[in-house]
C-alpha cells in the first residue's frame, strides 16, 4: 500500500496494463473488456496498488495478469470466494472479481448465489460467451439449448441459465449487462458498478469468435435497454421476463447496505489465532 | 502452440501443401471477415461548437484508432501472424502521426481532455476505430487493409456529416479540410489494396484447427 501523503497523479488506462500481452484469440471480446476495465479504473482515478483483480479459471480469467493491479488467479469457480475473503480482510481495496460464464455460473454457481446474497462491496465482471472456450467449445450454462456441435449433437436441450434473473433473485445490489464491442459504455458501466455499494454484477457479452463465430453478429443485435434502471426489484424482474439477452444498460440499482464484517478492527496476530484454534 | 503459430508455418511453406491432398477431405471453414458497423448508434453525432472542439474530436478519433491498431498488432504478434502484425503496427504509427500533427497544428502541448461524459460518437466507438471481432488468427494483409479502408471511409463520412451540421463557416472549413484528408487516406488505402495479393478462397483453412467440434 502506498501511504505517501503526496497526492498522486491520476493514471491513464495504459498505466493499468501490464507488459504481458494477452494470448486470447484475435477477435476475442475479452481484449475489449480488458480495455474497458482499465478505462474504468482511470475514470475513477484509482491507483493500481489499491485494486485487486481476482479470477478463477478460463480464457477470461487470465485478465489479472494483463493488469498492473494486484491479481489472484485462483481455482476454477472460486473467484468470488477468494474475492470475498480479500475484501473482508482488506476493505480499503477495490476488489474486482472477473471470469467467464462457465467459471462463474457452473463451477462457481454456488458462490455466485451467495455472493449476491452476502452483498459484500465488490464488483463481479463476467465475460459471457456462452461456451467453454479454453477447453475447446463445450456448452456452458448460458449456451442456447439448440446449439448444435459435435460435443453436443442437437444441442443440450437444456434451458440456458439467466444470470441477471439469478443475480436479482439472490440479492445483488447492482445489475447491468453490456457488450464487449462497446468498450466506452462498458467502461462507464464498470466504473458505475465499482462505485455502487454492495455486490455489483456486470454481465459482459464477450464474443468467442473461435468456437462461436456467429457471435460476430452480436454487434448488430445488441441495443440500449428500452427503459431506464429501476430500484424496484419487482419491476426489474418483470423487465427480465421480456428480455432477450441483448438489452444493454443498467437493470437494477438497489439500496441495500453493503455487508460489513463484525470482526474486530484490529486483526489478531498469528500466535493468537494459533492459540484460539488449538485442539 | 497456438493455432495461429501452427498455421503460420503451413501457410507460408509450400512444401506442406500436399498434406492437404492426402489428408482426409475436410471442408475449409467458411470464414467471412465482414467488416460491418455495429447497429447500436448510441447517440447522434458529437456536439461541435468551434474549431477547437472539432479538432479535439479529430485528435481523439486518430488516437483511438492508433491504440486499437496497436492492440491488433500485439494480438497478431502473439499468434505469430507477423506479416499482419507488422501491417497493423504500421497503421498504428500512421494514425499516431495524424494525431501528433493535430496537436502540432493546434499548438497544443498535451492531448485535449475528453468532454464530461466522454467522447460522443455516433457509433459504439470512434469512426476510425476497428472492432475487435474483425480479427481472425489466419487473416492476411489484404483483410487488414480492408479493415483500414472501412475505417477511413467511416472517418470521411464523419467529417462530411460535420460539414453539414457545422455551426459556423470556420468549423465548416476545418471539417472540410479533415474530410478531404480522409478522402486522400481512402485513396491511399485503395491503392495499397490493389498492390496487395488477394487471399485464396481457403485462406482460413487450418489443417489442425482449434475448433474441431463442427
Amino acid at each position: 500500500m502506498t501511504t505517501s501523503a503526496q497526492p498522486q497523479a491520476a493514471p491513464t488506462p495504459q498505466a493499468f496494463k501490464s507488459d504481458y500481452k494477452p494470448v486470447w484469440c484475435p477477435g476475442c471480446g475479452d481484449y475489449s473488456v480488458l480495455s474497458s476495465v482499465t478505462k474504468a479504473f482511470a475514470l475513477l482515478e484509482l491507483q493500481p496498488e489499491n485494486i485487486a483483480i481476482v479470477s478463477g479459471i478460463g480464457c477470461s480469467s487470465r485478465i489479472p495478469a494483463y493488469t498492473t493491479c494486484y491479481g489472484f488467479h485462483g481455482v476454477h469457480g472460486r473467484a468470488l470466494a477468494a474475492a470475498t475473503g480479500l475484501k473482508l480482510a482488506r476493505p480499503e481495496l477495490t476488489v474486482v472479481a472477473a471470469g467467464g460464464d462457465g467459471d462463474g455460473y457452473s463451477i462457481g454457481g454456488n458462490h455466485f448465489l451467495h455472493a449476491c446474497r452476502r452483498n459484500v462491496d465488490m464488483t463481479y465482471v463476467v465475460m459471457d460467451n456462452h461456451v467453454y472456450g479454453m477447453t475447446k467449445g463445450q456448452p456452458s450454462p448460458t449456451t442456447e439449448p439448440d446449439w448444435d456441435s459435435k460435443l453436443s449433437p442437437g444441442g443440450t436441450g437444456m434451458r440456458a441459465f439467466n444470470p441477471l434473473v439469478i443475480a436479482l433473485a439472490a440479492g445483488a445490489n447492482f445489475i447491468a449487462r453490456t457488450f464487449a464491442g462497446d468498450p466506452n459504455t462498458t467502461a462507464a458501466l464498470i466504473a458505475e458498478a465499482i462505485s455502487a455499494p454492495g455486490f455489483s454484477f456486470v454481465e459482459v457479452l464477450s464474443p468467442c469468435v473461435t468456437f462461436r463465430p456467429e457471435q460476430r453478429e452480436w454487434k448488430q443485435m445488441v441495443r440500449p435497454a428500452p427503459v431506464q434502471w429501476t430500484d424496484d426489484p419487482a419491476r426489474a424482474a418483470r423487465r427480465l421476463m421480456t428480455d432477450d439477452g441483448m438489452n444493454i444498460g443498467v437493470l437494477y440499482k438497489g439500496s441495500r447496505a453493503a455487508y460489513r464484517t463484525h470482526a474486530a478492527k484490529t486483526p489478531k496476530r498469528p500466535a493468537e489465532l494459533e492459540e484460539e484454534f488449538r485442539i | 502452440m497456438s493455432p495461429a503459430r501452427k498455421k503460420a508455418t503451413t501457410r507460408r511453406a509450400p512444401a506442406k501443401k500436399p498434406l492437404r491432398k492426402t489428408a482426409p477431405a475436410r471442408k475449409a471453414p467458411e470464414v467471412q471477415l465482414k467488416v460491418v458497423a455495429a447497429t447500436v448508434a448510441a447517440q447522434s453525432g458529437p456536439p461541435i461548437k468551434d474549431v477547437e472542439g472539432l479538432m479535439a474530436y479529430a485528435y481523439a478519433l486518430e488516437a483511438e484508432a492508433s491504440e486499437r491498431y496497436s492492440e491488433f498488432a500485439d494480438a497478431m504478434e502473439t499468434h505469430n501472424n507477423r506479416e499482419v502484425a507488422e501491417l497493423f503496427r504500421k497503421l498504428a504509427r500512421i494514425e499516431n502521426m495524424h494525431a501528433e500533427q493535430i496537436l502540432e497544428e493546434m499548438g497544443w502541448t498535451r492531448p485535449p481532455a475528453p468532454p464530461t461524459g466522454g467522447w460522443r460518437w455516433e457509433g459504439l466507438e470512434g469512426p476510425e476505430t476497428a472492432d475487435h471481432t474483425d480479427l481472425h488468427y489466419l487473416m492476411q494483409p489484404y483483410h487488414a487493409l480492408q479493415i483500414a479502408l472501412h475505417n477511413e471511409k467511416r472517418a470521411e463520412a464523419f467529417f462530411r456529416d460535420l460539414i453539414r451540421r457545422a455551426p459556423s463557416g470556420k468549423v465548416r472549413t476545418a471539417a472540410k479540410e479533415m474530410a478531404d484528408e480522409e478522402t486522400e487516406h481512402v485513396r491511399l488505402v485503395e491503392e495499397w489494396l490493389k498492390r496487395t495479393p488477394k487471399p485464396e478462397s481457403d485462406w482460413a483453412h487450418d489443417p489442425d484447427p482449434p475448433r474441431w467440434s463442427d
